[in-house]
């Protein structure tokens, strides 16, 4: 080897390293890696109407390439619903439980060694697992369903692209996991706007209470720079708050709309989610400034006519 | 025979109602709550009559049963007096006199508090509550550190049958009146046994009294008996009087250890046979008892009469909230402080950890009793465990559509403190949490929402002051009322809204 050829070696295996360094990178490799035998018609984004939960999802995920694609034989896969608030799936406070159980079903499926299902919730965490319906789901479905509601459950992990939010204390089911599976209820929020995908995360975070004291909105984003993102973000918006959200006081706050949709790339479902939620209660897309803030980390693009995206009706 | 049963009866039911006490998962059903609802003090305050008659009639059958084997406190006295044997292999009791005047004065002096409106006597002596605060401050603490151990040697084995709760104190001034009643009456019985029960406590005093008069007793046969002594150095309430052949009718508490040792089969708990053994106490002091009972069936009377003409004491003090929260249920701080015992079932029972014995919020008389705090939690809007518990009627019943709209307390908000005013961004945590949306969020300057409060259909659940991020001074929280309301809910129609497309 001539001296030529070791330099240029040598400057390839440092540039290699450097791109290895890159949490955005890694984001994109980890999705390739997951999609080892992309499929010809491979979406971005898949939206789905009309159908019942567990039919919509089916569609939906195997229009994005089955669920194989994402969940490789031997996982670790955590299926992360929103369980927030002591509320029976009619209130569309949580995620809807047939389709949390639909996701871990097909995860076994695919091989996953273990789905771990858990959420930090608001309201009691045992009175919101047993209520929502999810632990019940879940557990039948073959998750393990795990408490989140003390700190030693949580690690500290560096977010070094974050802008206000600098590091967080991440739930260990998180870290532990080869993937996750980010599970949202599509839903108004009295401060953030909305509660979609991103929303979603304060639900594997401790300290809740440092986002809504540093800005919400741009810590929603920051959360969302995590380097171990969700390989999948599917927004339950078979049910949706249109009012009074996250919680909600009653029946007269819930939409039954019927949609689903799933997509890797967050801003883009949550774009999605916004606009198909326009719909219903006037949401432009500026006032959730999560979003936006979001597409400035890079994280995704709220341009989704520019994506593949999948429309179907059922 | 008759000492094993009451050996079984009692370590029975002191396992069950402690564990019940201490069972934070929910894997004792709901009904064990009884347990604390026969409970003597507890049952008198809530009026409970068939309670309350059906230990007259069993205390006229057989005697002090309720001290031997209902009451908790009495059969952890029991326990330690046991272990103390292990120690001290010759332990022996002697014979005492009765302290008749120390034990109708502190009968009157409690009374007489009470009456005052200073329940906080008759909580700090009632043995039933005394040994709920025990176990809530001292033993439970225990029992957590112990689950989350169990957490961590299973989790390690990759189960997760534990979840790990936190360890905390509740009150410190509820830790040091439990640590020092544990002490005191366990020192008290590892010396000489029932002394609590025969001194001090009120409960063992007029029981005493009534268990003169009752059917059954324990009798010695002077025929049989040798005089050997061994059943008074056996009685751990030094109620036997070995040399005349006596016993102390009113100390007597039906352990039947005597029974047990005495080799001539002399002792015998019987139905008054031929002849009727009398050893009645000197006429004075007999009247002076039913002087005493009488006074104190009156004052029991009058209390309900007065219970509701009193005025609320708070104190003042440097916090935002100058009204204590009573908890739900409660009616108002008047009723709860004339009901309540503390014996903190309530707050160990909380999911949510909202209740804390309080210190000086509800003024001297109110140290203690329970109220809502919302550092470790708020109160869930679906959830009525801590009136369901409650077994002095301090807490009335709520169904969950009355627990719905009853107002407890009043929010109040700060703007000069909200995230949103000082450092305009966005937050709505407090709205978020608010079950009636008396919290609403509503549109701020540059696309931002702003908290507002309608006192109205606020319930007081404090999910708002717990959750508000702002340091050291919360922008909202909640104002104790002296009396809850009944708020109104409107029923909102249900649109029907169809969704057609995608919307993009």
């Amino acid at each position: 080897m001539d001296r030529r050829n070791f330099l240029k070696a040598l400057a390839l295996t440092g540039a290699t390293l450097t791109i290895k360094q890159s949490g955005a990178v890694t984001l994109m490799t980890q999705h390739f890696n997951a999609a080892s035998a992309p499929a010809a018609n491979a979406y971005d984004l898949v939206a789905v109407m009309g159908g019942e939960p567990v039919a919509m999802f089916r569609k939906g995920i195997a229009e994005m390439g089955g669920m194989a694609k994402f969940v490789k034989k031997g996982y670790k896969v955590v299926v992360k619903p929103n369980i927030g608030w002591d509320k029976k799936p009619e209130l569309a406070g949580d995620t809807n439980p047939d389709l949390v159980a639909e996701i871990i079903r097909q995860c076994i499926k695919a091989g996953a060694k273990e789905v771990i299902v858990f959420d930090h919730t608001c309201d009691d965490w045992r009175k919101c697992y047993a209520n929502s319906g999810i632990e019940a789901a879940a557990k039948a479905a073959g998750a393990k369903v795990l408490p989140a509601h003390e700190e030693s459950y949580y690690r500290t992990v560096s977010l070094p692209k974050g802008k206000n939010l600098k590091s967080a204390k991440i739930h260990e089911a998180i870290l532990d996991s080869d993937v996750w599976i980010n599970v949202p209820v599509l839903k108004n929020h009295g401060g953030a706007k909305m509660s979609i995908s991103m929303k979603n995360h304060m639900g594997i975070v401790w300290d809740r209470g440092f986002f809504h004291s540093h800005d919400l909105q741009q810590c929603i984003a920051d959360i969302c720079t995590l380097e171990k993102a969700a390989v999948l973000n599917v927004v339950d918006a078979y049910r949706l708050i249109k009012t009074n959200g996250p919680r909600g006081k009653s029946e007269a706050d819930v939409v039954l709309s019927k949609g689903l949709f799933i997509s890797q790339d967050i801003v883009a479902v949550d774009t999605a989610a916004t606009s198909f939620f326009n719909q219903v209660r006037d949401m432009p897309l500026e006032s959730v400034g999560h979003i936006a803030k979001a597409q400035a980390h890079n994280l995704g693009t709220m341009d989704i006519d520019k994506l593949n995206v999948k429309k179907i009706k059922m | 025979m008759l000492r094993k049963i009451r050996i079984v009866v009692s370590v029975t039911l002191f396992a069950l109602i402690t564990l019940y006490f201490l069972d934070f998962a929910g894997f004792m059903p709901q009904g064990f709550h009884s347990l604390t609802k026969i409970q003597i003090i507890p049952a008198l305050l809530a009026l409970n009559i068939d309670v309350l008659v059906g230990l007259l009639i069993l205390t006229l059958l057989f005697g002090r049963v309720y001290c031997s084997s209902i009451c908790p406190m009495g059969i952890y006295q029991d326990i330690v007096n046991r272990l103390s044997k292990r120690f001290q292999k010759k332990k022996r009791f002697k014979f005492s006199k009765a302290q008749t005047v120390l034990r109708w004065s502190v009968v009157s002096v409690t009374l007489i508090a009470f009456l005052f409106g200073f329940t906080f006597l008759l909580g700090l002596l009632d043995p039933y509550s005394a040994f709920g605060r025990m176990t809530v401050h001292v033993l439970k603490p225990a029992y957590l550190a112990g689950n989350n151990l169990l957490e961590s040697i299973f989790t390690q084995f990759g189960s997760n049958t534990f979840y790990k709760m936190g360890v905390y104190v509740a009150s410190v001034s509820s830790l040091v009146i439990a640590l020092v009643t544990l002490l005191t009456i366990g020192y008290l019985a590892w010396i000489n046994g029932r002394i609590y029960c025969n001194t001090i406590c009120p409960v063992g005093t007029v029981l005493g009294f009534v268990s003169r008069y009752s059917l059954f007793k324990i009798r010695i046969d002077e025929n049989l008996c040798n005089s050997c002594g061994l059943c008074g150095r056996k009685c751990k309430a030094s109620c036997i009087d070995t040399k005349s052949h006596e016993i102390d009718y009113s100390r007597c508490i039906n352990c039947f250890d005597c029974l047990e040792v005495c080799s001539q089969n002399a002792m015998k708990f019987t139905y008054p046979a031929q002849k009727p053994i009398q050893h009645n106490a000197n006429g004075i002091d007999e009247s002076k008892r039913r002087f005493m009972m009488a006074v104190g069936v009156a004052g029991l009377a009058a209390t309900q009469v007065f219970a509701d003409s009193k005025l609320i004491k708070t104190s003042k003090k440097q916090a935002k909230r100058t009204t204590a929260i009573s908890p739900p249920g409660s009616t108002s701080a008047d009723h709860l402080l004339d009901k309540c015992t503390s014996c903190h079932l309530c707050v160990s029972k909380c999911p949510s950890n909202v209740i804390k014995p309080a210190f000086t919020e509800y003024g001297l008389g109110g140290i203690m009793q329970p109220m809502l705090s919302f550092e470790k939690g708020f109160c869930n809007y679906d959830c009525t465990i801590c009136s369901d518990v409650c077994p002095s009627g301090a807490l009335l019943p709520l169904t969950l559509e009355q627990k719905h709209v009853t107002q407890m307390g009043q929010v109040q908000f700060i703007i000069e403190n909200c995230i949103v005013h000082t450092d305009g961004t966005s937050c709505g945590a407090c709205s978020e949490h608010c079950p009636t949306q008396a919290v609403s969020m509503i549109p701020y300057k540059n696309d931002l929402t702003i908290p507002h409060i309608n006192t109205e259909i606020c319930v007081g659940c404090g999910g708002c002051e717990y959750v508000c991020p702002t340091m050291p001074y919360k922008a909202i929280y909640v104002e104790g009322i002296a009396n809850h309301n009944i708020i109104e809910i409107k029923k909102e129609k249900v649109e029907e809204i169809k969704v057609d497309d995608f919307g993009f």
